[in-house]
């Protein structure tokens, strides 16, 4: 028997059976995992199976490759802290999807795990939570191996003036350097590069970038899919925010 | 049991019974042993009003609530049109609704919640018919008896931004009747602490 403890946060949930649920979490030390819950709709555990519940997990299986069973110990519910928030509804609901679309499973991911539980812990603030998901977003390509250059300009090597990026080779593109290619060039607004205002209109012009290269590089390797609706939900939400 | 051409009808059965929620084979097993015996009292009226729901039932076309007809008897009755109109998940709230007998509006069931992880937008759920019911029947307050969870209100405030003309309420949530709070999770103390009144 395989057996493993680990601390995480709820992806998905989905009903099996009459009594139980397959959850999918992204553990630390275990990445993103599968597994049933038995019992998981009784009154008892059903208020913290939810996304963004962070919980005590044991995995266990009799070989590995099976789906395991999970054993969880409720540690936090975040559902009460989002239900009357629109941004914070939105903003899981994008988060846990594009996790569940985009991570391989039982791949860990420590530093990713640490930025998302920040982001989680983060929920609820208006002020900061855009900025800081636009910043999980970029963490998130650069985890799976599209991370984007925006330290130099692709064509010059300059660092003025860097506006674009080129959506072949995710590398930060200046004004000067796009010259009669600029119109096929991705927009680059400042806030990416951690200056300017970070408006809800300019990060969710941001958002249309790092939404470009999750949809044509991560999600396109992985048999491709669309990016989930609940992402489009959030971006037409923060550029709603003045 | 052994299977022969004589029993094949009964086993047929058991495994029909025994696909039922909350049924087994054990279970289908006795039931439809229990039926035989009482076939007279019991299993020729059932058969009988299987059969009759079975070629009668169907989706109410106005809310989706199920009945005889091509409308339901809620929405059929004027008595109902009070102007309000409780938005439910599934037909079972509806009936949930029903049961506790303090709703006298009328109904629309949305056939599930937005998921993104299961792929269901607003064009799978009966969404775009509620917002035309709301024009045409002249509803003055949409009530979102959604359930306390993610899905369940990220559907209620998708369906709240695009409900802007009308009033659009929702349940409220916290201690149940009979409940100790104690035995209550966090998530729940955290709702009814934040919905709480004057008393």
């Amino acid at each position: 028997m395989i057996e493993w403890r680990d601390e995480g946060a709820l992806l998905s949930a989905r009903t099996h059976g009459e009594t139980s649920v397959i959850i999918e979490a992204l553990t630390r030390s275990h990445g993103r995992v599968a597994g049933i819950v038995r019992g998981g709709i009784s009154r008892k555990l059903a208020p913290h199976i939810q996304p963004g519940a962070q919980l005590d997990l044991t995995w266990k299986a009799r070989l590995d490759e099976h789906l395991g069973t999970f054993t969880v110990e409720p540690k936090r519910s975040r559902t009460a802290q989002v239900m009357g928030d629109r941004l914070a509804l939105d903003g899981l609901n994008s988060l846990c999807a594009l996790l569940s679309a985009t991570l391989p499973e039982r791949e860990p991911h420590p530093a990713l795990y640490d930025r998302t539980m920040a982001l989680l812990d983060l929920l609820g603030d208006t002020d900061l939570w855009p900025l800081a998901y636009l910043q999980w977003e970029l963490a998130l390509l650069d985890e799976l191996g599209f991370g984007l250059d925006l330290r130099s300009c692709a064509v010059t090597g300059g660092n003025d003036a860097l506006i674009y990026i080129s959506p072949r080779s995710g590398r930060a593109v200046s004004a000067s350097g796009a010259g009669d290619w600029a119109d096929r060039l991705l927009p680059l607004p400042p806030v990416m590069l951690g200056s300017g205002d970070a408006t809800g209109a300019e990060i969710a012009k941001a958002l249309g970038t790092t939404g470009y290269f999750i949809e044509h590089r991560a999600l396109k390797a992985l048999g491709d899919r669309p990016l989930p609706s609940s992402r489009q939900r959030l971006v037409d939400r923060i550029a709603s925010l003045s | 049991m052994a299977t022969d051409d004589s029993t094949a009808d009964i086993e047929r059965l058991i495994e029909l019974m025994a696909r039922l929620p909350g049924l087994g084979p054990r279970s289908a097993r006795r039931a439809v042993l229990h039926l035989i015996k009482k076939r007279q009292l019991q299993l020729l009226p059932l058969a009988e009003a299987l059969h009759r729901v079975g070629t009668t039932a169907r989706e109410c076309l106005n809310c989706g609530n199920i009945g005889t007809g091509d409308v339901c008897g809620i929405c059929a009755s004027e008595k109902r049109a009070t102007g309000e109109l409780c938005v439910v998940e599934d037909v079972a709230d509806l009936w949930a609704m029903e049961r506790a007998g303090v709703f006298k509006g009328r109904y629309h069931v949305l056939g599930g919640t937005l998921s993104a992880l299961d792929a269901v937008g607003p064009e799978e759920l009966r969404i775009p018919q509620l917002i035309d019911r709301v024009a045409a029947e002249s509803i003055t307050e949409v009530i979102l008896a959604l359930g306390a969870t993610i899905d369940g209100q990220t559907t209620a405030h998708y369906i709240a931004d695009r409900l802007q003309d009308v009033k659009v309420t929702s349940l409220a949530q916290g201690v149940p009747v009979g409940g100790e709070l104690d035995y209550l999770d966090d998530g729940t103390i955290t709702a009814a602490l934040k919905a709480r009144r004057s008393l």
